[in-house]
């Protein structure tokens, strides 16, 4: 037994040396160091076909908001190539799933980057896994182009923004609540990023302009309980609640607001993260004539957006229903092929320097991509929920807002970030 | 009381069998170090060491559940505590390098300019390193003292240990201006002064990760065989009489679940190098199963079982989900279902279940495991 | 005092949420030891099938009122299926019970998504219960929660009249006390622990058509309470009716207060921590069932 043992403990001593030497032999470069030079990684567009990145959850959680981003995705990039491609290359798409894991999401940008070696990656859904995909777009230097709207305060040089930051959503909502003499406030909201973000700003805005927030409550991602917390609404004297409920919870919340008493008509209920798609899944009967903001609702005017409605319906079914980030996911793959176009390559550095100004018709209306912020110029629209299910647009800003993540242009809020 | 009793190391009848350990060791050692730097793509590689960080939990997880009996569901809370010590620590050391006193979410979403005082000592890399260990053994030994002692049953103990798992995890995402919410800690830079930019040192996380493993699995394995490592699965046998015996049961499981803690801890805080995340998505219910599911799958009671039981199922899940999302969710249930409902021992038995039925004295997996 | 009144019925509405759905678990569980982590699969399948009977009885109420009948046998049927399939050949291996179901629980969520779709559905609630009781000064008194608590009384009820009143109930309590001795007496305790597992997993189609009125309808409905439910059963004590219903009041109200006091997260946290702790001090749970076993 004792002879075993030492041969172990020699076995051992030679490992670890074996990795004290690796160690000393391998020192790579110290943090704040340049290593841009072997990190970036190589888009690989030498053949006919160009591959493009799609990362989304396709299970887990997230998977019933982020598949129908998917399924836009896929649509567009169908189109593209029915169309000639870009630069007279084919796209071919190579999808990741994020499972709705956050390190996941980190994990697959690193495999479409690296071992797909994609020219360009569309996706995420949450904060959560844009923030933990960030860093890695970053080190190799790869885009991604980002459809949801979310909480501003961010600006990587290696992120697209197509969805709406808070003063082309939150900050509309907020001046259409304001005209309509709702200035008392109630925020509901799950806890976590966009909703505590966002409710920061409205505190804000609130202070600057007169409105009061008479309270501010959170509920765990996924939770199901909203009985305290309609009870406080109820009692808050509140002309309006604010809403950044995210998913399940929404259903919960809008089932027990109703049957607590409260309406449309009574307290109106605005809310910033219900799509088509949601509506569907929470039922009619407890949302209708309550209040949306967004960019985009499958009922807006125009040729654009008929042709989409119509594309995407023939594609994936008469009664599914397009919603805002869709379709901010659909003219994503659209904006990245104009720039690319306009570059003239697929090369990262030139679509940047190539993205400011580039316009679009989309089913949204005009849009603009912004170059300084990498955000997009977007008109922002108020809508009411239908007993049809689908959202009627009651205002709009009447012109494409421009893009400010960090809400410069805003006095009020000035202490923010 | 859980058992297994394929997996109990037969006595060595050859000369082949005494190097049987070593010479595998060797051989692993020589796959981890030597072959998969060589053979495998940076991104691969650092692929592996996520899974390898999975393997370093499924040590514990073999040495608690496989040879002490005690169903660990909760020790995503144990990866968790590891990791965000070491998150905590690296998020400071970057802000530090860039001349910051507040890491870059605080700034964001924090409600003041001074750092939380519990942050504070997580500024010295000595404490957190040592934190990353002991936090979560502490909260091990807390939890399991009283447990063991008040000879709470198997299946209380599980339920009780998701619990916790819950809890932390959704305190974790309610205290946004200090933890990060549900985005956890994100976006680190630096690893003791190496740039996690750099290929280089990305490497050489792969190898610290490999070395620790190695280490960890040569250590648990002289724990098996040690005198304290047959009184552990005496426990899981039959507790009662290691009582009437004169010792005290709650002890030996301690000691194993604090120990499995603590691999738990120090796989967590590899894992933030490694994959540049800690966040709550890892600690709840969920992950907490994903943790010993491997183990099971490849053999609970097995050390090499769990392990690279452990390390296919990661591998498995990422590779396989992309391609078949509905698909995987499908294999991943009848994996669990089969693995621990038909084959106990895991694929680490397979062999021994397999030869019995060729010789018949067993009547298959059914009866194994199924002593009183 | 209107705040008081209100958040105690938001308490025991919460309460009756719970009791409803650890209500199988108390049979399965507490009386079987089985640990089956699909229960709350099961409740799932009772929202569906809520869902599925609704597209073709278009009344809402009497889609409602049939579902409960028809969702009980649904998920009473999808747990002898299991029993037969699975958990009966892990009767010595809980704790592996509890791995085995939690697969078993992953592929009926994938299987829900592959037939209804991942996104949730919607069912529409009879109007009656959608509209509220007010007993003035703002006191509210919300219809469907008040039909949960009633459904929830009247399961308790029935399961209690079944395991004191009838042969059934008087078997199940034998095999649960002493198997062995139960088993040379003559019962076939192998059908006991098949009936007994029916009527708990159908107990969850019930918990899953109630909560259509208050909570999302989608593949992973179920995780949402399968923690819970089991929690409700530990601290009431295994094997004990009462234990679980006073339980799972008493949590009702904590979390109620806690959530009015605090927020919803804090609450939750202090709730599940408090759990920790009382178990640590009373790890047999509320009330203890006395046998003679040694463990």
């Amino acid at each position: 037994m004792s002879g075993l043992s030492i041969s172990r403990r020699g076995l051992l001593a030679g490992i670890s040396a074996a990795g004290a030497s690796a160690a000393l032999s391998a020192c790579g470069a110290k943090t704040g160091s340049d290593t841009s030079s072997d990190s970036a990684a190589k888009a690989d567009t030498s053949g006919s076909t160009v591959k493009v990145g799609l990362l989304n959850s396709l299970s887990g959680t997230m998977a019933i908001s982020e598949v129908t981003v998917h399924n836009a995705l896929l649509l567009a990039i169908k189109e593209i190539n029915a169309a000639g491609g870009v630069l007279g290359k084919k796209l071919k798409a190579v999808s990741q799933d994020g499972a709705s894991d956050w390190p996941t999401f980190a994990e697959k940008a690193e495999a479409l980057i690296k071992d797909d070696k994609v020219a360009a990656t569309f996706g995420c859904w949450t904060s959560a896994s844009r923030k933990a995909v960030k860093p890695v777009f970053e080190r190799y230097k790869s885009l991604l182009f980002y459809p949801v709207q979310y909480e501003g305060l961010e600006q990587s040089p290696y992120i697209f923004y197509i969805g709406a930051t808070t003063n082309q959503q939150i900050v509309p909502a907020l001046d259409y609540l304001k005209k309509q003499g709702l200035t008392k406030l109630y925020l509901v909201g799950s806890d976590y990023v966009f909703p505590r973000t966002a409710n920061k700003e409205i505190q804000a805005y609130a202070k600057a302009k007169g409105m009061t927030v008479v309270g501010e409550d959170y509920a765990p991602l996924g939770s199901t309980e909203f009985g305290t917390i309609v009870n406080k609404v109820k009692d808050s004297g509140a002309d309006a609640v604010f809403n950044t409920l995210n998913g399940d919870s929404n259903v919960a919340f809008f089932k027990e607001y109703k049957s607590s008493g409260l309406t449309a008509k009574s307290m109106p209920v605005l809310s910033v993260s219900i799509a088509e798609e949601e509506v569907k899944s929470i039922g009619t009967q407890y949302l209708e004539d309550q209040l949306t903001a967004w960019n985009y609702y499958q009922t807006t005017p125009g040729a654009a957006n008929t042709k989409f409605v119509a594309a995407y319906q023939a594609e994936y079914g008469k009664d599914k229903p397009t919603s805002d980030p869709m379709e901010a996911a659909y003219i994503s793959v659209y904006l990245w092929k104009e720039m690319v176009e306009k570059a003239g390559s697929f090369d990262v550095a030139k679509v940047k320097a190539a993205s400011d100004g580039i316009t679009l018709d989309a089913p949204e209306g005009k849009v603009t991509v912004d170059g300084a912020t990498q955000h997009v110029y977007k008109t922002a629209r108020i809508g009411t929920v239908g007993a049809d299910g689908l959202i009627t647009e009651v205002w709009n800003s009447g012109k494409p807002i421009k893009p400010d993540p960090y809400l410069k242009g805003y006095d009020w809020a000035s202490g923010l970030s | 009381m859980t058992t297994t009793t394929t997996t109990s190391p037969a006595p060595p009848v050859a000369l082949l069998e005494r190097f049987r350990v070593p010479a595998g060791f060797a051989l692993g050692a020589v796959l981890l170090l030597g072959v998969a730097p060589l053979a495998l793509s940076d991104f691969r590689l650092s692929l592996l060491a996520k899974y390898l960080c999975y393997a370093i939990v499924a040590v514990g997880v073999s040495l608690a559940w496989g040879r002490g009996g005690l169903m660990v569901l909760g020790q995503g809370v144990f990866f968790g505590l590891g990791g965000y010590a070491m998150a905590m620590h690296l998020k400071l050391a970057d802000a530090a390098a860039t001349g910051q006193t507040l890491p870059d979410f605080m700034q964001l979403y924090g409600t003041g300019d001074t750092l939380p005082w519990w942050w504070e000592p997580f500024a010295n890399p000595a404490f957190a390193l040592a934190m990353t260990v002991l936090l979560p053994m502490a909260v091990a030994a807390l939890l399991g003292f009283f447990v063991f002692q008040r000879r709470v049953k198997g299946a209380y103990f599980a339920i009780l240990s998701q619990a916790l798992a819950a809890a932390l995890a959704i305190w974790l995402v309610g205290q946004q201006a200090t933890t990060g919410g549900t985005n956890g800690l994100t976006d680190i830079q630096g690893f003791f002064g190496y740039s996690l930019d750099d290929p280089v040192n990305q490497r050489m996380v792969y190898f610290i990760i490999a070395a620790v493993l190695l280490l960890l699995m040569a250590a648990a394995r002289q724990l098996f065989v040690s005198r304290y490592g047959e009184l552990l699965i005496a426990v899981r046998d039959s507790e009662e009489r290691v009582r009437f015996l004169g010792y005290n049961p709650a002890n030996v499981k301690l000691v194993a679940y604090v120990i499995a803690a603590g691999m738990a801890g120090l796989a967590g805080a590899l894992f933030v190098p490694a994959v540049g995340i800690i966040s709550p998505a890892l600690i709840g219910i969920v992950p907490s199963i994903g943790f010993v599911i491997g183990a099971a799958v490849g053999g609970r009671a097995s050390l090499v079982g769990a392990v690279l039981g452990a390390i296919a199922v990661a591998w498995a899940q990422s590779t396989l989900s992309d391609a078949f999302p509905a698909a995987w969710t499908y294999l991943q249930g009848l994996l669990f279902v089969v693995a621990v409902g038909f084959l106990p021992g895991g694929l680490a038995s397979l062999g021994i279940v397999l030869r019995k039925r060729r010789a018949g004295t067993g009547t298959g997996t059914r009866t194994t495991g199924e002593t009183a | 005092m209107t705040v008081i009144l209100n958040q105690s019925f938001t308490g025991i509405s919460i309460g009756a949420v719970l009791l409803l759905i650890a209500l199988g678990l108390t049979l399965t569980f507490g009386q079987m030891g089985v640990i089956n982590m699909a229960h709350g699969e099961f409740i799932m399948a009772g929202a569906y099938t809520t869902y599925v009977l609704q597209k073709s009885i278009s009344s809402a109420g009497v889609s409602l009122l049939v579902a409960l009948p028809v969702a009980f046998l649904v998920a009473g049927a999808m747990g002898v299926l299991l029993e037969w399939l699975l958990i009966r050949r892990l009767y010595t291996r809980p704790l592996d019970t509890l791995l085995v179901t939690w697969g078993v629980s992953l592929m009926l969520q994938q299987l829900a998504r592959d037939i209804f779709g991942a996104p949730n559905v919607q069912t529409h609630a009879p109007d009656l219960l959608t509209g509220n009781i007010s007993l003035g000064g703002g006191i509210t008194l919300a219809n469907s929660r008040l039909f949960i608590l009633g459904l929830a009384l009247l399961s308790v009820l029935a399961l209690t009249l079944i395991l004191k009143l009838t042969p059934l109930g008087r078997r199940i309590r034998a095999v649960v006390q002493n198997r062995d001795l139960a088993e040379v007496s003559g019962i076939a305790t192998e059908r006991v622990d098949r009936t007994t597992f029916f009527i708990g997993s159908g107990l969850a189609g019930v918990a899953g058509v109630a909560l259509t009125l208050v909570g999302p309808i989608g593949p992973t409905m179920g995780t949402n309470y399968i923690v819970d439910a089991f929690l409700v059963v530990v601290v009431g004590g295994i094997g004990q009716l009462k234990g679980s219903v006073i339980t799972a009041f008493a949590l009702g109200v904590l979390q109620s207060v806690l959530e009015y006091s605090t927020t919803v997260s804090v609450a939750k946290v202090i709730v599940l921590v408090a759990i920790v702790a009382f178990l640590q001090w009373r790890p047999q749970g509320l009330y203890t069932l006395r046998t003679r076993s040694l463990a």
